[in-house]
């Protein structure tokens, strides 16, 4: 097998690399869908609840951090860590909706739009106001030597990216999908008054869709933050492309944002392998893909028959 | 004391009184027909009493509770349940999803909701035991208007005869002391109707208080223990389908197209 002259081995190699990005792109573009299936608007504030979760998530993490302590003992603040950021994301997202967007549902879908940039801009500058603007090493919880396997070059932190990321989306789909909660929530998807003539409660299925959408993006934060550090706007780009990936895969589609956002980590990373591009115009890949999409299959890659909407 | 009654219940969109201070009681295990021409506010009455709307005045009570503040959500747990003129089923969902979720929040607590997330976290003992609950409750339903074969269909493949039945079906999974029912005869054929007339009586066999909206007289006439008529969001008239039939403000407002 050889793809435009990339040895297999190579190939196997972006593959690996491809997935990871993708995977965190995935988990940040489920809380764009999430939200869009409900209120029908996009949250522009997603990458900078990402942000809040990943200091939150610094903050605690490097106070405790001690090497000196055993491996142990550093995963457990890791792990505890990661759930402060879950958490202190959550709480986020159910206030920002209750503060910045409930007032506005009954408003033009221009409001709550413009409502979410705003709010995107507040956070990203009072974060350089109280933690500054110097990016912020996060230590890696356990020691990152790459693993060799053959000729396949693995970081443990690429493992851990791949196993939280399908844990999450798997625990998702099951949630969506099997608990009466799931259930209530694609129900508000699809119509919201007949949502609450069921006896469902809509303003607390929204509040725990901005939880779940919000804390999916805290776990991303912190996966990135090992690998790229910790800045007051680390979740705009992120963020950005989350949101391209969810609309491959179908704004407002659960699977869609999942496939999406492993589409297009592959197509970041063979892009530069295989179209050429440089390193420093990584970026336009993704947008050249939005307008690709938004021009030949504005609903998405995935087909309107296998839709399903939260 | 009537089961649910409003006084005075008036709802204005600007200018337009839509409904203008009615005064309605239902009785238990009566069925009850509001007619009147089209734009006369009967779905607005509707609306306002099951909480998708709220009334500009008036009060609304239910097994004498005061419920005219109350969100749709609670409306619903407390007994009322209600379809629409234009089916509203949760189209992406399958026949038995649909019923599944009405029965879902019934008789739920805020509390249990809450502990319901626990559960599925830690262990789902009580989410299996309620879940068996739910299911046997959906199937009940499903058989009541004969939907089991196609349970697992997608609601928007279903045949629009069978779209109507299964909203009555999810309306009824609720288990609400009161239907109400918007036009459940509407596009139907005469068997079909017919059908539905012996299915609305098998209803209020159950002890469920029945409400339509209706204008097939036929279907009207045929089941209603009481009539009210609504002309311009005014109770012109109310009574027996004789005393209706009967009487001249309706024959002029409403049946007044026969007068030549």
């Amino acid at each position: 097998m050889n793809f435009f002259n990339i040895p297999s081995n190579e190939l196997l190699q972006h593959l690996i690399n491809g997935l990871t990005l993708g995977a965190i792109y995935s988990l940040i573009a489920l809380g764009y869908t999430m939200v869009y299936g409900i209120l029908k608007f996009i949250n522009f504030a997603h990458g900078e609840i990402l942000m809040i979760g990943a200091y939150a998530a610094y903050y605690f993490y490097s106070f405790l951090y001690d090497p000196a302590k055993g491996s142990s003992f550093i995963m457990a603040i890791f792990i505890a860590a990661l759930l402060i950021a879950m958490f202190a994301s959550a709480a986020l997202g159910v206030l920002i909706e209750r503060f910045a967007y409930k007032p506005l549902r009954k408003a033009p879908r221009l409001a709550p739009l413009l409502s979410a940039i705003g709010v995107s801009i507040i956070l990203a500058n009072l974060a350089a106001l109280f933690f500054g603007t110097k990016s912020r090493k996060f230590e890696y919880p356990f020691d990152n030597t790459i693993i060799q396997i053959g000729s396949l070059n693995i970081t443990p932190n690429q493992v851990m990216i791949l196993g939280v990321g399908f844990v999450m989306m798997v625990s998702l789909k099951l949630f969506i999908d099997k608990t009466k909660l799931g259930k209530a929530m694609r129900a508000t998807s699809q119509n919201q008054p007949v949502a609450s003539l069921m006896g469902i409660n809509i303003n607390r299925i929204i509040s725990l869709t901005f939880a779940i959408g919000s804390a999916l993006a805290a776990v991303a934060g912190v996966l990135m933050a090992l690998e790229f550090k910790v800045y007051p706007t680390m979740g705009t780009m992120a963020g950005l492309k989350a949101f391209i990936a969810a609309v491959v895969g179908g704004i407002g589609n659960i699977n869609g944002a999942m496939v999406g956002g492993i589409i297009l980590g592959l197509l970041e990373t063979f892009g530069v392998v295989i179209l050429g591009i440089p390193q420093g115009l990584k970026d336009t890949i993704a947008f050249t893909v939005l307008i690709l999409i938004l021009l030949f299959r504005p609903s998405g890659i995935l087909l309107k028959n296998i839709k399903e909407k939260v | 004391m009537p089961l649910l009654y409003t006084q005075d219940l008036r709802r204005e969109f600007g200018g337009v009184i839509a409904v203008s201070d009615v005064d309605i009681e239902i009785y238990k295990n009566s069925i009850t027909a509001l007619i009147g021409p089209n734009g006369a506010g009967k779905t607005t009455l509707f609306n306002t009493i099951t909480g998708l709307d709220f009334s500009t005045s008036g009060r609304v009570f239910f097994k004498g509770e005061d419920i005219t503040e109350l969100p749709a959500y609670k409306i619903t747990r407390l007994g009322i349940a209600r379809t629409f003129q234009n089916i509203r089923l949760f189209k992406e969902m399958t026949v038995f999803e649909n019923v599944m979720i009405g029965r879902h929040f019934r008789d739920t607590h805020p509390k249990i909701v809450k502990n319901d997330l626990l559960n599925f976290v830690i262990g789902k003992v009580y989410i299996k035991k309620n879940e068996k609950n739910i299911y046997d409750n959906s199937i009940k339903w499903l058989d009541f208007f004969d939907l089991l074969n196609v349970r697992d269909e997608y609601a928007k493949n279903l045949p629009y005869g069978k779209q109507r039945e299964l909203e009555i079906a999810r309306a009824l999974a609720t288990e609400p002391d009161i239907l109400f029912l918007d036009e459940p005869a509407a596009g139907m054929n005469a068997s079909e109707t017919d059908r539905l007339m012996k299915t609305i009586k098998r209803i209020r066999d159950l002890g469920i208080t029945v409400v339509l909206i209706e204008h097939d007289m036929k279907l009207v006439m045929n089941i209603s223990d009481k009539i009210i008529v609504l002309n311009y969001g005014k109770k012109i008239a109310e009574g027996t389908p004789e005393q209706v039939r009967n009487n001249k403000d309706v024959i002029e407002a409403y049946l007044g197209k026969t007068n030549d």
